[in-house]
């Protein structure tokens, strides 16, 4: 499995096309429903957003409460299309990497296609080996949301796949 | 006359919660172990040995199978000769789920209200409980964590009796299909057929407790299960939706009797993580 390092610089983003298998590291944020919500109301409202959009990557996950002394729980994918509504919004602000489950619309496809971003997907229900892969979990915001705050997670060899690449090739459609 | 405390319905419901959220049923792990078999794509491949490399590391270092560690649902049975001493025995039920899903660790995932507020009740409470009387001195409860990903993707058809057989085989592959990768494929599904709209869900539900080496006793069924489970896997989605050859794991029908106008299906659909455990008392 090709290794790759968050963030990607274009040659990087280019490279990757839908089928392939790879092995992330880097910094991810993670973001589902309620946080979506947040901060799509931030930005209408034209407010500061708590993490910097710009060439980031949001993890779709809701982590269990981390059992001491591992820095979290179980931490596998959510359903990434609950997340459509809100993500070509994202994307135009720059968001780079999302990493998810399952199929997303046609407004997320063009939107990855028009900033050259990537969808990855992970596998559903592994939570218990993708929580092997996070070294550290450090809370950024939303914190009332429990599950679904925005924590910023660093990953090392976490195994994907590309869902979606900036070409707009998808996995599930081959 | 038998007495039960719900101290010991409370421990016992605590102690499931973490049993089901790390450890595979025995039959659905072997029934993965031959799907992994079965693959021949290299990607379908990689994904079956994650799972079953997810359910090893899951058990040995109790962290839970999956992230999504569900809503709880109780199917209780008690028999009419059974007092309950202690207290009441669905909050019993409750407590125990609340302790449980804190003490092991697990997701609370519930939300007070569905629509407005959606505030996160921190208890994993409440539980969906069904309760049913029946004879003798046992108290029986079947439980389950179910995870959302797959329960999104279930659905209820009202067919019309003239749509029989073939009705229901291509509403419950429709269903399927439509469910793809989302709901974290090899499945398990649960079909219900006959009563009426509401309990032909429950009925649905209830299938997805029995075990996937287990055909349904009426051998009309029993073919029909099989004939389901050969179109669901002829759909091609397989593990993580990467098209291999294991799309469901097992298809399991419960049927009641229903209305002369009248032909409910629902389908409920689980991910390969089908978590339950029976507590006998």
């Amino acid at each position: 499995m090709k290794k790759i390092k968050l963030p990607l610089n274009e040659e990087e983003i280019k490279d990757l096309k839908a089928g392939d298998a790879v092995l992330v590291s880097g910094k991810v944020y993670t973001a589902r429903d309620a946080a979506h919500k947040r901060l799509h109301e931030m930005i209408q409202n034209h407010q500061e957003l708590p993490i910097p959009l710009e060439g980031s990557a949001i993890y779709y996950v809701g982590p269990t409460p981390a059992k001491p002394p591992h820095p979290i729980g179980s931490a596998g994918p959510t359903t990434a299309s609950r997340m459509d509504a809100y993500t070509p919004e994202l994307l135009d602000l720059g968001l780079q990497v999302m990493i998810g489950k399952g199929k997303r619309n046609e407004a997320v496809k063009e939107a990855i296609i028009r900033n050259h971003a990537v969808y990855l997907i992970t596998c559903g229900g592994a939570g218990a080996l993708i929580s092997h892969c996070i070294t550290d979990a450090r809370p950024v915001a939303f914190e009332d949301l429990l599950a679904e705050a925005i924590v910023e997670l660093s990953v090392k060899d976490m195994p994907c796949f590309v869902g979606i690449d900036i070409r707009g090739n998808d996995i599930y459609e081959e | 006359m038998r007495t039960i405390h719900t101290e010991d319905i409370k421990k016992r419901v605590r102690e499931a919660c973490g049993q089901m959220a790390h450890v595979y049923c025995s039959d659905i792990l072997k029934a993965l172990k031959e799907g992994r078999e079965r693959e021949t794509e290299e990607r379908s491949v990689i994904a079956m040995d994650i799972l079953l490399e997810n359910a090893e590391i899951a058990e040995k270092e109790q962290i839970p199978i999956c992230q999504d560690t569900g809503m709880v649902i109780a199917f209780i049975t008690i028999g009419q000769d059974v007092r309950i001493e202690g207290g009441l025995l669905k909050q019993a039920v409750e407590d125990g789920v609340m302790e449980g899903y804190r003490d092991y660790y697990l997701r609370a995932s519930v939300v007070s209200d569905p629509l407005f507020d959606r505030i996160n009740t921190r208890t994993n409470t409440p539980a969906i409980i069904y309760t049913d009387i029946t004879e003798g001195e046992d108290l029986v409860i079947e439980l389950m964590q179910k995870g959302f990903g797959s329960e999104n993707m279930s659905a209820v058809k009202m067919l019309k009796p003239a749509e029989g057989i073939e009705g229901v085989i291509g509403f419950v592959t429709d269903t399927i299909r439509k469910a793809g990768p989302n709901a974290c494929p090899p499945m398990i599904v649960g079909v219900g057929i006959g009563g009426t709209f509401d309990y032909a869900a429950v009925l649905a539900k209830k299938a997805l407790l029995h075990s996937t080496e287990e055909d349904n006793p009426n051998p009309r069924y029993a073919a029909l299960e099989k004939e389901l489970l050969k179109r669901a896997n002829d759909l091609r989605i397989g593990p993580m939706g990467l098209h291999g050859k294991t799309t469901a794991l097992k298809i399991n029908i419960e049927t009641y009797p229903t209305h002369i106008a009248g032909l409910p299906c629902a389908v409920n659909i689980c991910c390969h993580a089908c978590r339950h455990e029976r507590l006998v008392f």
